[in-house]
Formats: structure tokens, C-alpha cells, sequence
């Protein structure tokens, strides 16, 4: 019973705090890159002022229908996230995450405008580089943990990374691509230096745009859990190192997006799918045979 | 005996009552009135059998009568064909070697057997008759109206309606006799029956390309139909018996039946079209559109992976497994890859077909229970909402005069009813929580359970390039470009009606998947595998398809909220007003078009067919080569 009362406070603390933590993350993110640059940077909560600003403008769209694939985005972020902090099936909440980046694209498409569309196209074609490695890191906890219930994996007997280090470097790679980092920011960019026009959501403005900042910093902030499990099991201690290892992914992330530029759409799927091959399967096969 | 006859017999009296009575008025109405009454049977069965599966013995002499009496004509007729019509010399070749066999061994060892059973009516046949039933009642209803505007545009070809419906009949017909026999024998004959139908079907329009992609159709299934009389004729003189239940069973008792255990599974490669055989379901593609539909969804290539999937339990770890499960999967990720080059509509259906059927022969080849549920889940799955994609293709080409999905542009304007068919058809087919996405959820549990690292990889990557090719066209069709005039007008009420009704069963099937799980599939797999247990967890069943029913329920209330401003898109140059055209550098207007992106240099269909079947084919011949060495060498 207890149980269950956990997992519903800690889907509504989910709920609540996630877009916090989220939009913190973003500030920090900025505050980090500015100092990289050698600049101040914006404050801290930037972000969440950037937010409300949105959420105040005159509705503006190009069609009616935009607006409900937006929503359908954050909603399904939303439950993806839920799966996951109420310690639900992991593949659940892969499935979940990629049916909010087709409503993501679907969006784009929408609007049929051509910035626009490069953009779904953009993106559909890193869903495509980043998926097979998803699928690949729930079926590592699966094989190691024997079951796909994150509740299972968090009270593993060892560090799954003990177990899992290729897989945790394709994790990490992929990474780049869902937090929207160079060299990987094909579909859109949150730096103005890359483009004047923001591929995806370019034909998107006001509170739908908001809707999308408010769903990338929760769909960041579940992405994070990944990286957390990955330290999580059964010692009390656990969670200070998973949280210090997410903060250093995020870090590590930060830093790569400042010393790269974008690289082509080639490049990008050729060697997210290597990275796929040799360090995630190769640790699956490996994984197969200690069974 | 009485139902089973009534089923076969019921869709026959309606292909004979088609073809003498040839005129529009009567056809519309004997058509109508055999497919509501072929669904009610089919339903009829499903109340009666479903979870009581039987085993019938036919009395007398009577059935094998029939059957051979069925085998010797349809021989003739393909004789015919291939012999007189034709001159395809090495085709009625292959039809009389096994002709040869069947005859020879029915007069001599085939006497002496004894039938436990010619009939078995489990839950699986249940299923396969309700798909078949339901589905290919409804596409010969929506046929009806189709190839009506289908000889209007089509002048050239002759009408040939009575025969097509004939034809579409007698298929029904054997594909229902095909699924509910036990003894091989018949199975052979319905097989034989629907080979030769799709062969007529294809080549309806008799255009150079239709005959030529009606033969080769032909030839590649007379392939698997001497591999099943070899199969027969083997295990009749081997084991003295001609039953699908004895020969599991021998199997499982751990005798060496695995050579007619290939045998019969290469037979199902050739109608399921499995890679090096896929040619001739993307060839059929000539075929007025509700021949595809029917081939693709219902009846032709499911008769192929239902063979496979009934010898479930005795593949897995043996030669004849490895050989289905490798093949299925290479299969399910070259085509795949494959479809992602088409911009043809139905070529991109009929590579998704390809694979996904791979997936279901992958799973079936594996052999255990997850893997078994997976397979029929995905069956059930696939006839629903490939059958209402085609359809949907269908008529939007005859509306807009292309098939080719870049013409599909701003259909959710000009088309909408159909465009929101078309939406279901491609979400049931590959989205989650759609039903696709559950199979694959439990194919990637029984691959890791049954420790196949590669089929793994396989399905990593074979899921995410069917994710893009899919949203790729969803993100066409959901393109909003305004337009003044509906292009709906033209579609007849008996199209709609199949349409309509086909996406509420898509949906239908999507949400109470539990239910066909809980009441279907796992008394089957039960009764197979003496053994019960939940693939999937049953609240996350339960969490699929609440989530199934958010997504219908939340369009409808969606959009009543605050007035938007709309405003123009951002092209290019100057915006004329109507997202259409643009003013240019040099001040001339451009008419916008976009165009999706095909990746021809990495996902080219040559290359992908080369690799697919310089595998596929490798992997038949050394696990052929090994079985027959293991099987003649004991």
C-alpha cells in the first residue's frame, strides 16, 4: 500500500517540479555557456521569464490544427515522464516518448511551410539515428536486471554501469541529440548563432511555443533518469552519486555543444548508428552471454 | 459438420450465382447479400468454436472425392494456362510434378493411412476465418463500387466483373477451407485453389506487366506447392500419416520430422512472400486496388505465415527454426529499409507488408509461447489496418488520378473523411499505443529470452526506419494547405461503408486488444503449449488501451478554446496571402510545392533487395543443405 501512495506522491512531485528543475536546467545551461564564451550571460531564471513572456502573447498560428499536435506533444511527454517516476515499464515510457516526437513532427508538418518542414524532416531523421540505441538501453536493464520494471532496476544487487558501460556511452551520445546540443542540433537550435530560423518550430509562436519549452524541459529532466539509473541500486548511497553523475552528463553535454559546430545529417545518422553497433550492442551481446 | 461445410460453401454458391448472372443490378445485390452473409457465418463460427476447439473426421469416401476431384481441375485449369494460353512451359512444369505426386501417392500409400481428424477448428483457424470473413466480405463489398469507376477510367480494359467476383469468392472460399483443415491433403487443395486465384486476380487488366507479374506470382507459389506435396509424400511414407496435429506432435515427442517441417515452412516463405520470394506480392501491385487489399491483408500472404505459425511449436533451437527465424528477420529490416525509397503509395504498402510479415514468420520461428502470442497479435493487427490503408490508397487515387504520395498533399483539406481513414490506417499500422507497437514490445521480450542478439539488432533498427517512413507520410497527408473544393465527391456509399467501417474495427481492435488477448490468443497458445502465462503485463495492456481512447476522445473536444489570428506562413520571399505562392528575387510569383525526402543513397530498393536476397537466399540453401544431410544421413 505504501508503495503505491509513493509512487503517486512522486508522480505528483513529477508533476510539479519537473518544469522547475527543467527550466533551472535551461538557465543553467545558458549561464554555463555564456561563461564558456566569456560573457555574463542572462540570470539565472531567464528561462522562466522568456516562458511567461510567451505565454502573454497574442495567439498567433498559421492553421487550427498546429496547436493540437503541440498539445499532443507535452501531453504525451507528460505521461512518458509519469511512467517513469512512478516507476512504471521502461519500454512504456520509450514507446510513449517517441509517439510525443511524432506528434512533435507531425506539427511541423502541419504547416506545410518549407523551413518548416526541413525542420520535421531534421527531425525525423535524428528519431531515426536515436532510436535503435533508446530501444537498446531498455533491453540492457531488461537483460541485466531481469525485468523492464524500473522499480526492479532501481533496487538492483549492483551499479548496472558496472555491467553496462558501452551501453552508457551510447546513452550518452544520443543524449546530445534529445537535449538539441551541437553537433547535433540539426532540427533546431536554441543558439542564434546557428540559425535565423528555427527549423521545427518556425511556423510556431506565443503559448503553443511555450507549450514546446515547457515540454523540453520535462522530457530533459526524465532523460536525466536514465543517466540516473544507470548508478541506482540497492546502497543508501546511491543516490548522491546518480544525481552527481546526471549533473555531470548534463556538464559534459554543455561543454561538447560549445567546442562543435553541426554536422551534416550523414554524419550525424552514420555515426549515431556506429556508436549504436559497437558500444551498445557489443555490451548487449556481451550481456546475453553472462545470462 | 454442418458450419464448416456452410463456410466454404456459402461464398462458393455466391462465385458460381456472380458469374452466370452477369448484369450490374443483380451483381450488386448478390455480392452484398453473400458478404453480409459470409460475415455472419464467419461470426457464426466464432460464437460456436471459440474456445472450443474440434476436431472433425469426415465419414465415407465423400470429402477425398472432392478433394482430388478439386486438384485434378485446378490443374487443368493452370495447365491451361501456362500449357495452351500462354506456352509457359517450365510453369506447368512445375504444376505437374506435383500433380505427379499427389496422384501417385493417393493411389498407393495414401490408402492405407488413417485420419484421426481432417478438420481442426481451434482459436487460431477462429481468428484467421473472422479476419478472412470480415475483412474480405468487406472488401468485396467495397470492390462493388470500386470497379465500377475502375472500368469507367480504364476503357481499355475489358470488363471482365463477373469473373473478378467469381474469383474473389472462390478465394474466400478456399481460404476458409484452408484454415480449417487438419489434413494436408486439403490443406494442398485450397492452397492450390488460392495460388491459382491470386494468379487470376493479378492478371485481370491482361496488360503486358499484368500477365507477366501474374506468372511469376504463379511460378513462385507452384514452388511452395511442390515443397508441400514433397512434404505430404515424405511424411506419408515416413510416419504414415497426412495430419498437421500428428505431425506437431511427432515433433514435440522429439521425432526427426524436421526435413517435411521445412519443407512446409519454405512453401509458407513462398506465399508470405518472404525475401528471395517478395517479387511477386510487389508485382501484384498491377491489380486493381482491392486485389491488393485482399492479397495483402486478409487471405493470401496470412495463409502463408498462419502455415508457419501453426507449426510454431516444433520450430525454435532445431534447423528448420533458425532457417524461419533468420530469414523473417532479414526480411522485416531490408524491406523496411526498402520502403523508405518509395514515394509510390502502394509500393510503400507492399514493403511494409513484406515486413511486417517478416516480423510475424521471425517470431513464429523462434517457437515459444511470447513469441507465438506476438505472432498472431501482429496477424490480427496487420489484416485490420492494412486492409483499410490499401483502401483508403485506392480510392485516393482514383479521386486525385496518382497513387504517388506526393499527390497526397493537402489531403486533410480537400479529402478530409479520407484522409482521417488514411490517419487511423497509418497509426493502427505503426504508433504507439496502437497495436503494432505491443508486438513489438513482446517480439523484443521473446528475442532476448530466446537469446538471438542478432534478430535483436534486427528489430532495433527495423522498428525505427518503419517509424520514419511511416510519419513521413503521415506528415504529407497532414499537411494543411487550404483548398476551395472538396474532392470527395465521387466516392461511392459502398466504398465509404467499407472505409468507415474499417477504421471503427481498427480502433475497435486497438482498444480491446486485452480482451482478443485474454479470450483469443491465450487459450490457443494454451492448449499448443500445455503452459499459461501474461506476455505482457496486464495493466499495461490496460494502460495502452486507456491511452488508445484518450487519443480518439481528445480531437473531439479539442479546438473550442480561444480565437487564434491566423496568419500566413514564412516562405521563401514575399508570402502572396494564401500559403501558396510567393514572390521570388526577381519579383515573379513561385508556387510553393514541397517534397518529401527518400534517401535514395542509403536506402535505395536495389541495394536493399541485393543484400535481402543474397541472405535470405544463402540461408535457405545451407539450412536446406544441413536437414537434408541430418535427414538422410541418421
Amino acid at each position: 500500500m505504501s508503495e503505491i501512495v509513493f509512487n503517486i506522491i512522486s508522480g505528483i512531485a513529477y508533476l510539479v517540479l519537473a518544469p522547475v528543475v527543467g527550466g533551472l536546467l535551461a538557465g543553467v545551461d545558458r549561464k554555463i555557456s555564456a561563461r564558456m564564451q566569456r560573457r555574463v550571460g542572462p540570470p539565472l531564471l531567464q528561462p522562466f521569464y522568456d516562458f511567461f513572456k510567451l505565454w502573454g502573447k497574442q495567439p498567433i498560428a498559421v492553421n487550427e490544427a498546429q496547436s493540437f499536435y503541440v498539445f499532443g506533444f507535452l501531453l504525451f511527454v507528460i505521461i512518458s515522464g509519469l511512467f517513469f517516476f512512478t516507476q512504471g515499464d521502461i519500454l512504456l515510457v520509450v514507446f510513449t516518448l517517441t509517439m510525443a516526437s511524432v506528434c512533435f513532427i507531425v506539427a511541423a508538418y502541419s504547416s506545410n511551410s518549407p523551413f518548416s518542414q526541413v525542420g520535421a524532416e531534421r527531425e525525423l531523421v535524428q528519431t531515426m539515428a536515436y532510436e535503435p540505441m533508446l530501444l537498446l538501453v531498455a533491453l540492457g536493464f531488461y537483460l541485466n536486471c531481469g525485468s523492464f520494471s524500473i522499480e526492479t532496476i532501481l533496487n538492483a544487487p549492483h551499479m548496472n554501469f558496472i555491467y553496462m558501460p558501452g551501453i552508457f556511452v551510447g546513452l550518452c551520445y544520443i543524449l546530445l541529440i534529445k537535449f538539441r546540443k551541437s553537433p547535433f542540433d540539426l532540427s533546431m537550435s536554441h543558439e542564434a548563432h546557428q540559425e535565423l530560423i528555427q527549423g521545427v518550430v518556425t511556423e510556431i509562436s506565443g503559448r503553443t511555443l511555450a507549450l514546446i519549452e515547457l515540454a523540453h524541459w520535462y522530457e530533459n529532466v526524465f532523460l536525466l533518469g536514465f543517466v540516473y539509473l544507470f548508478f541506482a541500486w540497492s546502497a543508501t548511497w546511491s543516490p548522491v552519486l546518480g544525481l552527481a553523475m546526471c549533473a555531470l552528463t548534463y556538464f559534459n553535454d554543455i561543454l561538447i555543444d560549445n567546442c562543435c559546430s553541426r554536422v551534416k545529417w550523414e554524419h550525424m545518422l552514420a555515426s549515431t548508428w556506429l556508436v549504436t553497433l559497437v558500444a551498445g550492442f557489443v555490451n548487449i551481446m556481451f550481456l546475453m552471454y553472462m545470462r | 459438420m454442418s458450419l464448416p461445410a456452410l463456410l466454404t460453401g456459402v461464398p462458393l454458391a455466391a462465385a458460381i450465382l456472380v458469374f452466370c448472372l452477369r448484369g450490374n443490378g443483380s451483381r450488386n445485390i448478390i455480392v452484398k447479400i453473400a458478404a453480409a452473409v459470409t460475415m455472419a457465418l464467419s461470426v457464426a463460427t466464432g460464437v460456436t468454436y471459440f474456445g472450443h476447439p474440434v476436431f472433425i473426421k469426415s465419414t465415407g469416401t465423400m470429402l477425398s472425392t472432392v478433394i482430388m476431384a478439386v486438384d485434378v481441375i485446378a490443374a487443368l485449369a493452370i495447365l491451361y494456362y501456362t500449357l495452351v494460353k500462354f506456352k509457359k512451359i517450365w510453369i506447368a512444369a512445375l504444376e505437374l510434378i506435383q500433380l505427379g505426386l499427389i496422384l501417385w501417392f493417393e493411389q498407393g500409400v495414401g490408402h492405407s493411412i488413417r485420419l484421426s481428424a481432417d478438420l481442426a477448428i481451434d482459436n487460431l483457424a477462429v481468428i484467421m476465418v473472422l479476419i478472412a470473413g470480415i475483412i474480405g466480405s468487406l472488401i468485396a463489398v467495397f470492390s462493388l463500387g470500386y470497379m465500377e469507376e475502375f472500368q469507367k477510367e480504364h476503357p481499355e480494359v475489358e470488363d471482365r466483373r463477373p469473373f473478378f467476383f467469381f474469383v474473389i469468392f472462390l478465394f474466400l472460399s478456399a481460404m476458409f477451407g484452408l484454415v480449417i483443415s487438419n489434413n494436408l491433403l486439403i490443406m494442398y487443395t485450397c492452397w492450390e485453389v488460392t495460388s491459382f486465384c491470386s494468379f487470376l486476380l493479378i492478371g485481370y487488366t491482361q496488360t503486358e506487366e499484368a500477365i507477366h507479374n501474374s506468372f511469376k506470382a504463379l511460378w513462385m507459389n507452384l514452388l511452395g506447392g511442390v515443397a508441400f506435396a514433397l512434404a505430404i509424400v515424405w511424411m506419408g511414407i515416413e510416419y504414415e500419416t497426412v495430419e498437421l496435429s500428428m505431425l506437431i506432435n511427432l515433433g514435440r515427442s522429439a521425432q526427426p520430422v524436421e526435413l517435411a517441417v521445412a519443407l512446409l515452412v519454405f512453401c509458407g516463405f513462398t506465399k508470405a512472400a518472404m525475401m528471395p520470394f517478395s517479387g511477386w506480392l510487389l508485382g501484384a501491385m498491377v491489380a486493381p486496388t482491392p486485389t491488393s487489399a485482399l492479397l495483402h491483408s486478409s487471405t493470401m500472404v496470412k495463409a502463408g505465415v498462419f502455415l508457419i505459425i501453426k507449426l510454431c511449436p516444433v520450430l525454435g533451437g532445431n534447423h528448420a527454426g533458425l532457417m524461419t527465424m533468420f530469414i523473417g528477420g532479414a526480411t522485416f529490416l531490408f524491406a523496411s529499409c526498402a520502403a523508405i525509397s518509395q514515394s509510390d503509395g502502394k509500393k510503400v504498402l507492399a514493403y511494409s507488408t513484406i515486413s511486417n510479415l517478416g516480423l510475424i514468420v521471425c517470431c513464429a520461428g523462434i517457437g515459444s509461447y511470447e513469441a507465438a502470442w506476438t505472432a498472431i497479435m501482429i496477424v490480427v493487427f496487420h489484416a485490420v489496418a492494412k486492409s483499410l490503408m490499401f483502401l483508403s490508397v485506392g480510392t485516393a487515387e482514383q479521386q486525385l488520378g496518382s497513387r504517388n504520395i506526393e499527390t497526397f498533399d493537402g489531403m486533410f483539406c480537400s479529402m478530409p473523411g479520407l484522409s482521417l481513414c488514411m490517419i487511423i490506417g497509418i497509426c493502427g499500422m505503426f504508433l504507439a499505443p496502437f497495436g503494432m507497437l505491443i508486438s513489438k514490445w513482446a517480439a523484443m521480450k521473446a528475442f532476448v529470452d530466446a537469446g538471438h542478439p542478432l534478430l535483436l539488432l534486427v528489430l532495433v533498427f527495423g522498428s525505427s526506419t518503419t517509424l520514419f517512413y511511416w510519419t513521413k507520410w503521415l506528415g504529407k497527408i497532414t499537411a494543411y494547405i487550404p483548398s476551395g473544393k472538396n474532392r470527395e465527391e465521387g466516392i461511392h456509399g459502398v466504398q465509404w461503408l467499407a472505409l468507415r467501417s474499417l477504421s471503427a474495427l481498427t480502433i475497435i481492435t486497438c482498444i480491446l486488444f486485452p480482451l482478443v488477448s485474454q479470450c483469443a490468443v491465450i487459450p490457443y497458445l494454451e492448449a499448443a503449449y500445455q503452459t499459461s502465462a501474461d506476455v505482457i503485463d496486464r495493466n499495461n495492456l490496460l494502460i495502452m488501451s486507456m491511452m488508445v481512447i484518450l487519443l480518439v476522445v481528445l480531437p473531439l473536444r479539442f479546438g473550442k478554446g480561444r480565437k487564434k489570428k491566423l496568419v500566413v506562413t514564412n516562405l521563401a520571399g514575399e508570402n502572396s496571402g494564401d500559403n501558396l505562392s510567393y514572390r521570388g528575387v526577381a519579383g515573379q510569383t513561385v508556387p510553393v510545392s514541397l517534397r518529401n525526402w527518400y534517401m535514395e543513397s542509403w536506402f535505395g530498393e536495389a541495394k536493399m533487395k541485393l543484400c535481402g536476397f543474397i541472405l535470405c537466399g544463402s540461408c535457405l540453401l545451407i539450412e536446406f543443405a544441413i536437414i537434408c544431410g541430418g535427414a538422410f544421413h541418421v
